[in-house]
């Protein structure tokens, strides 16, 4: 287990090493070769790990009881961990490459803040797929969060990325709420957070069979926050606040898919809930519309593929919720590998013309063809289009979706698939095609900004034919009837076709569509509301009673205690009067008491 | 005879306040450094009795539960003597006042006026302080309690500063007349409430000591007389009420955030810090253990009204302007976590909620201190004109973020361990529901949390503040020592948990649990 180890014990090296040494961190760029370099070795040893195929567990005690532990920590390699470490590893060491000229503008100490927060984010985002108890894997996906909160509030100082961190933070709180109160109960009924003792329950109908159902719902909430399933999913798009190296590493390739991974993980627990899996095929899928809707009337590019990320990840719970996780995990690999891309090509686009916007982009092509050939090459990927990586996962969930007599859900990702096709082909039209609206003679990055491009673009179209000449696991597990393939293409061809109707020959105008589509239209554009739901939500219903308990506080509670004190303050003041210094006074004072008492003694001895 | 290492721990800050008293006129770095060195013994020593506690003997034996025991007779007529020892718990208190009153010395190195008898009363209370954790006699730790708690009147009400209340609503006749706002008037009402509770705490230690009959006060003795169920009852409610008002339960709270805002830096952070936590402590040590019938029957007041503090101090923190406010009613809500740790009487609960007075002792002295370093350099505690500080001060930025993560539970630091204990203690007691109220509790934390950091230290540069710098000199001493510590636990929470259990066990084994 040591190389597994060292696979997690690197980043984390780098990341002290950058947070306790000042000067360290200061030196910015050097920073940012001290991350790299520990991200490289650790690459290597994911590689390592996974041909030499080191599968295994490891325990240690974490929290002591008088019992035995309470809770264990450790480390759990197994095939789908191999997979994860090799691709976080991986796009985490091309990001870290590519934010060296990406972020070149940026001062030396905010790079190396820039850069430890990466290294922290490589080490919770390993330690998150090496988990072999769920707590570890909440603790590391809590650590994983506060990266994203982190690296989207980057630009600290811009009021919109301050707002965006934090929105993040909260909305998948509010999912790790319903994670950790799984936990807990699964504890309390169990004892264990051990993946193996609890599939092993599983296995033997030792789980309690009454509240199991509540209890993995409730985990599944964090799967919904942390992989922006509906109704969590407003924070990712406003999550592309942050530096693009952030969006496509962590909102894109690697942490978002955290829900998918864990769904995966915790396969054996979810099959024995078969309404649950029902829920999250149905929420997936409803998702992946949803999202691909949105995304075709956005104007940003960044928010398209952040559109497109939470689509995606629709389509993976979907799988998940049709029975085949293992389709969706493929896909998560594949999705890593181009959306990375994709992203990294729109950071290009963006570092050469200075906007998000699509509308003032346009014949970029010339300026960028580098750019320009990767970003279609993703395009093509995540559309589905043969034979690169990204059909052959597509491919593999709407078989299993098929295959499990889901049509529903079948039909709402076939829909998915033509928007998918037509919204990405709507950003390459407009970016790199048609009308050139961009000042400037817009040029290709620096070398170690294109290099990573062309790695993964590289990598998409070679994982494809690696699948052509040897069909994964999860491929030849779901195979569709002979027509998905012809007709899913057809749908990315259809796709195309409207959006170069649309956009590269100005056939039809966009307006015409959204007239006939316009109750839709309307909706999409406001993001169905939901974002606003849930600001009037925090706003009135979470800060109006704060406000509200505020105000009790400060003048009830407090307010009667400052009665009483008053009170008493007052009564002294009153018999302080009686002590007024006048011999006669007290002489009646006297007298009186003398009557009190003979008349008290008289009735007491009555 | 053994060196006497609870006494030295105990006593070497009264040393260190007379020396100041006596010796150090006129030279502010000499009470100082008097000031360090004394409180540094201390903390050296803590390590080193927590570390050298024997803990399978404790797990073993019964009798050596508390170790490091001294007693001398003072009173032998009336049984009173100078009884002290330490278990788990309290050596884990024990090391966490090392720490705060440590980092608090430092943190006020920059105190100007009349420094000489600022050092000596803050050193006072730390002994009484010491004190009360290592007791093992009910009225020395009484005498201990009191002495904790009076130097605070005049802590805060020379050294404090004055905030500004407008007095509004029903009740604005009784504000003016109190004077609320200012810091006499929060000395007053802290030090009142306190001796309100200590009244409580009073009648209760004597009916025990008059109903056993055995003519001691000495805690191992009483531990073991089998008091009435009736009285039990009583007894453990007037230890709630009266340990439960320096614990900051509602509706007794409000005390606290006008205290802790009015204090001078390094009173806040003892106050906030450990101070509170006698409180718990004594609800622990003295109610469950001397009354633990009293402690079963009740267990359902004391987790509702912990229930209550959790949420509603969240709330009202969030409705907060005053940066020290939002501070205080932190430590409300926090101080409801430990509570209802306590009040789930499970091993786990119990366990979280001793850890969780250490985390949030350790965490809350951070924030104090950080709020201290910014009201001395923006000259402001009002959060809605700041903005932007993180440019100007990184470290206290990054410090005060690090509190904060700790506050909302997240994981690797030490709030998240208590949280998490707290948690699954509650939903294994005879109230499941308690669950609810303390996740909603974790959830309104980041939310106020994550909203003063970004109205401090993110978003624009704020026009009100110019050349505000960064942390400096022995102020990183503080800072980097209470991060570290909140960090360090978090990640190996068993530093901490095995010696507490060791503690927690024999305690929850002696309750007539249903």
């Amino acid at each position: 287990m040591s190389l597994p180890l060292a696979v997690l014990a690197l980043p984390f090296v780098s990341f002290v090493l950058l947070a306790v040494v000042p000067p360290l961190r200061r030196a910015g760029r050097v920073a940012g070769g001290v991350s790299i370099a520990a991200t490289a070795v650790a690459f290597v040893c994911a590689l390592a790990t996974w041909q030499g195929h080191l599968e295994g567990e490891q325990l240690v005690p974490w929290i002591p009881g008088d019992a035995g532990p309470m809770a264990t920590v450790g480390l759990l390699v197994d095939p789908i961990t191999n997979a994860m470490l090799v691709l976080v590893t991986l796009v985490s060491l091309l990001i870290q490459i590519y934010s060296l000229a990406y972020l070149s503008d940026e001062p030396s100490p905010a790079l190396g803040r820039y850069y430890t927060y990466q290294s922290l984010f490589a080490f919770s985002m390993l330690g998150l797929v090496l988990s072999p108890t769920f707590l570890q894997m909440f603790i590391f996906w809590e650590l994983v969060g506060l990266c994203s909160y982190l690296l989207i509030g980057f630009w600290y100082q811009r009021p919109a990325a301050a707002r965006a961190a934090v929105k993040a933070f909260w909305i998948t709180k509010l999912g790790d709420l319903g994670f950790v109160t799984g936990i807990v109960m699964l504890w309390a009924a169990t004892g264990t957070f051990e993946f193996s003792t609890l599939f092993r329950m599983g296995a033997a109908g030792q789980l309690p069979a009454e509240s199991l159902g509540l209890i993995l719902f409730l985990i599944y909430l964090g799967a919904v926050g942390k992989s922006a399933q509906f109704p969590l999913h407003v924070w990712l798009p406003d999550a592309m606040e942050g530096p693009t190296p952030v969006s496509a590493l962590i909102h894109a390739a690697t942490m978002v898919t955290a829900g998918v991974f864990m769904v995966t993980r915790a396969q054996p627990l979810f099959a024995l809930v078969p309404d649950l899996v029902w829920l999250i095929g149905t929420v997936g899928a409803f998702t992946a519309l949803l999202a691909a809707s949105m995304a075709c009337v956005e104007h940003d590019i960044k928010r398209v593929l952040a559109y497109s990320t939470v689509s995606q990840l629709g389509y993976m719970m979907a799988a998940a919720g049709a029975g085949a996780a293992d389709a969706g995990f493929f896909h998560l690999l594949t999705h890593g590998v181009f959306k990375a891309l994709l992203f990294l090509a729109a950071g290009s686009v963006i570092h050469a013309v200075g906007t998000n916007d699509m509308f003032r982009m346009g014949r970029l092509w010339h300026g960028l063809p580098h750019t320009g050939i990767v970003f279609i090459v993703g395009t093509l990927a995540l559309a589905g289009v043969w034979p690169l990586a990204g059909f052959f996962s597509k491919e593999s969930i709407l078989a299993a979706v098929w295959g499990a007599g889901r049509t529903g859900t079948f039909a709402v990702l076939a829909l998915t698939a033509f928007l998918t096709a037509f919204y990405m082909f709507r950003a390459v039209f407009l970016t790199f095609f048609g009308h050139a609206h961009a000042g400037g003679h817009p040029h290709e990055a620096p070398w170690p900004m294109r290099g990573p491009l062309w790695i993964l673009a590289i990598l998409t179209l070679v994982l494809g034919l690696a699948f052509l000449a040897s069909p994964p696991p999860a491929v030849e597990a779901h195979h569709g009837p002979g027509w998905l393939g012809p007709f899913s293409l057809g749908l990315a061809a259809a796709g195309l076709a409207l959006a170069w109707a649309m956009y590269q020959q100005r056939a039809i105008a966009p307006a015409s569509f959204s007239r006939v589509l316009a109750p839709i239209d309307f909706a999409a554009r406001r993001r169905y509301g939901i974002d606003a739901l849930y600001l009037g939500l925090y706003k009135g219903l979470i800060l109006g009673f704060s406000k509200l308990i505020g105000l009790i506080d400060r003048y009830l509670v407090d307010g009667l205690v400052n009665v009483f004190s008053a009170l008493s303050l007052r009564s002294g003041d009153r018999l302080r009067r009686i002590q007024s210094g006048q011999v006669h006074d007290y002489v009646y004072g006297v007298a009186f008491g003398v009557l009190l008492v003979v008349v008290f003694a008289h009735w007491w001895a009555r | 005879m053994n060196f006497p290492v609870l006494s030295v721990i105990t006593w070497s800050p009264f040393v260190g306040a007379l020396l100041v008293m006596f010796t150090a006129r006129r030279s502010p770095l000499a009470v100082r450094l008097i000031s360090a060195v004394t409180t540094g013994i201390s903390a050296v020593l803590s390590i080193v009795v927590y570390v050298t506690y024997d803990r399978q003997a404790a797990a073993t034996d019964d009798a050596a539960r508390f170790q490091f025991y001294e007693k001398v007779p003072l009173v032998p007529p009336l049984g009173i003597s100078y009884e002290v020892g330490a278990d788990g718990i309290s050596l884990l208190l024990v090391l966490l006042t090392a720490v705060i009153i440590f980092t608090g010395v430092f943190a006020s190195w920059t105190v100007k006026v009349r420094s000489q008898e600022f050092y000596a009363l803050l050193l006072t209370l730390v002994t009484g302080v010491f004190g009360v954790f290592v007791s093992l006699d009910l009225f020395v730790f009484f005498l201990f309690y009191e002495l904790a708690v009076l130097p605070m009147y005049l802590l805060i009400g020379i050294w404090g500063s004055s905030g500004e209340v407008r007095p509004r609503g029903i009740f604005a006749w009784a504000y003016r007349e109190t004077g609320v706002g200012t810091k006499e008037y929060a000395a007053m009402k802290l030090t009142l409430y306190l001796l309100f509770g200590s009244a409580f705490i009073l009648v209760g230690i004597y009916a025990l000591y008059v109903s056993a009959g055995a003519g001691s006060f000495s805690i191992l003795e009483l531990e073991a007389v089998p008091f009435d169920p009736v009285l039990q009852r009583w007894v453990f409610l007037a230890f709630y009420v009266g340990f439960g008002v320096l614990a900051g339960i509602w509706p007794l709270h409000t005390w606290s955030p006008d205290g802790h805002a009015s204090a001078p830096t390094a009173v806040s952070m003892l106050h906030a810090g450990v101070l509170m936590k006698l409180g718990a402590y004594g609800i622990v040590r003295v109610g469950m253990g001397l009354v633990p019938e009293g402690a079963v029957e009740f267990a359902w007041l004391v987790g509702g009204i912990a229930c209550i503090n959790i949420v509603y101090g969240a709330l009202s923190a969030m409705a907060q302007t005053d940066l020290k406010y939002v501070i205080a009613y932190s430590s409300v809500s926090h101080m409801g976590l430990v509570l209802l740790g306590a009040a789930t009487l499970t091993e786990a609960g119990l366990n979280g909620s001793v850890f969780q007075m250490f985390a949030h002792g350790v965490m809350t002295g951070l924030f104090f201190a950080l709020v201290g370093l910014v009201y001395e350099k923006a000259h402001s505690r009002d959060i809605p004109t700041m903005g932007g500080f993180g440019r100007s001060m990184p470290g206290v930025a990054a410090a005060f973020t690090v509190g904060g993560l700790s506050s909302l539970g997240l994981p690797a630091t030490a709030g998240f361990v208590a949280e998490l204990l707290t948690f699954m203690g509650a939903w294994r007691s005879e109230h499941p529901w308690w669950l609810f109220p303390a996740v909603l509790g974790t959830f309104l934390t980041a939310i106020y949390v994550l909203r003063v950091v970004r109205a401090i230290f993110w978003g624009p540069p704020s026009p009100h503040f110019h050349d505000l710098p960064d942390a400096q000199g022995p102020e990183w001493v503080a800072l980097v020592l209470l991060v570290g510590v909140i960090v360090v636990f978090g990640m190996a929470p068993a530093l901490a948990l095995g010696l507490v259990d060791s503690a927690t066990v024999p305690l929850l084994a002696r309750l007539p649990l249903p």
